[in-house]
């Protein structure tokens, strides 16, 4: 049941929908059944954050790591560099999001013309 | 709602009401024009050079954009889709990737609920809850009076959503014709919009260590564990991280 495991045209709009909407929709809606009923600090919730904070972080990792595409042409160490460079900006700037991108993406785009 | 607006007669109290409505929708909808939203588009043109990569057709990424929205289940669930994950597998790893919804909705939802809101339209809009959405809303409720919240978010969820559709389908069609240099930028967009953004809505030091320890194992875990990567990863980093703060928090008692 893989995402091409079938030729018709529908089946990959039902694997988005059951792995994508059904997947994500369904926490939002426990959400507004839970309304105000669950505490945002209970230690069950800080466990359950930690999960999804840790499994999001991997996603992250992995499009640095093993990218597809055109950044797969780049040299890991590049890549790496860039993340670092543009997270250590990101906290000096004071958590600013805009800074931290624009340096990670000037340290790759100036590191793939230097390599060149 | 148009008609509202249009018609100008002497007005009954539906007729006010419903003009408000469409007035506080239209603010949602300005109010999504911001630098968040701003970053957040150039993320989904990163992420339509990925979808594409990953063979995916233009319908099925436009699609994928409406009906799941949030941009880290979206990247897992192409994530899976290259890996060749079967769809339990995947339906599995994303629902993980998005359990932060429901407190996020939890979060919400008190304050967008009026005295006559209906069920129906919290769990409507409660598909428009993702990070940016929500940080922005968050942010502007105390300027919108209680009972047109739900309009204002109806306008902002709304048009981020659209928006963000007709961005991923027109990158998806350019994207094939654009310099190496420019596509790999744009690729790097969506794993530092995340970085970024999702240290910034850390609530507590454990989530800073899931993030970490989340980011160290990875890459081990998806040369190890190929197919259950994130699965391990979220469990081994986040449990860790729950641990370690479970320690802190007992010797800060202790002491």
């Amino acid at each position: 049941m893989t995402f091409q495991a079938y030729d018709s045209w529908w089946w990959p709009f039902i694997f988005i929908l059951i792995g994508g909407w059904l997947a994500t929709d369904a926490w939002r809606f426990l959400g507004v059944f839970l309304g105000g009923k669950l505490s945002e600090d209970s230690h069950m919730l800080v466990m359950v954050r930690c999960i999804a904070t840790a499994l999001v972080a991997a996603v992250i990792a992995n499009l640095v790591v093993f990218p597809t595409g055109a950044l797969a042409s780049t040299p890991l160490l590049l890549r790496i560099g860039a993340g670092v460079a543009g997270f250590a900006s990101y906290i000096l700037a004071g958590k600013r999001v805009i800074v931290g991108i624009l340096a990670a993406e000037a340290v790759l785009v100036g590191g793939m013309f230097a390599l060149q | 709602m148009i008609f509202a607006v249009v018609m100008d007669s002497p007005s009954t109290a539906d007729q006010v009401a419903n003009r408000s409505t469409a007035f506080w929708m239209m603010r949602g909808a300005r109010a999504a024009i911001s630098i968040p939203a701003l970053i957040l588009a150039s993320a989904f043109v990163g992420f339509a050079g990925l979808a594409r990569d990953a063979g995916l057709t233009l319908a099925q990424t436009v699609f994928m954009t409406g009906v799941v929205w949030a941009l880290p289940a979206k990247v897992v669930l192409v994530g899976a889709v290259i890996a060749n994950n079967s769809l339990p597998a995947a339906a599995f790893a994303v629902a993980l990737s998005s359990v932060r919804l429901a407190p996020m909705v939890v979060a919400i939802v008190p304050e967008m609920r009026a005295k006559h809101t209906r069920k129906w339209v919290l769990y409507l809009l409660s598909h428009f809850v993702a990070v940016t959405s929500w940080v922005l809303a968050m942010e502007k409720f105390r300027h919108v009076p209680r009972e047109y919240r739900t309009a204002f978010y109806g306008g902002l969820g709304g048009s981020l959503v659209l928006t963000n559709m007709v961005v991923v389908g027109v990158v998806f069609v350019l994207a094939g014709r654009l310099p190496p240099a420019v596509s790999a930028a744009l690729f790097f967009l969506t794993p530092m919009y995340f970085l970024t953004s999702l240290w910034g809505s850390a609530r507590e030091a454990a989530a800073k260590y899931a993030m970490l320890l989340g980011l160290a194992v990875g890459p081990v875990f998806h040369v190890l564990v190929p197919g259950f990567d994130l699965l391990a990863s979220g469990l081994v980093a986040g449990l860790a991280a729950f641990a370690i703060h479970l320690v802190l928090m007992k010797r800060g008692k202790g002491a």
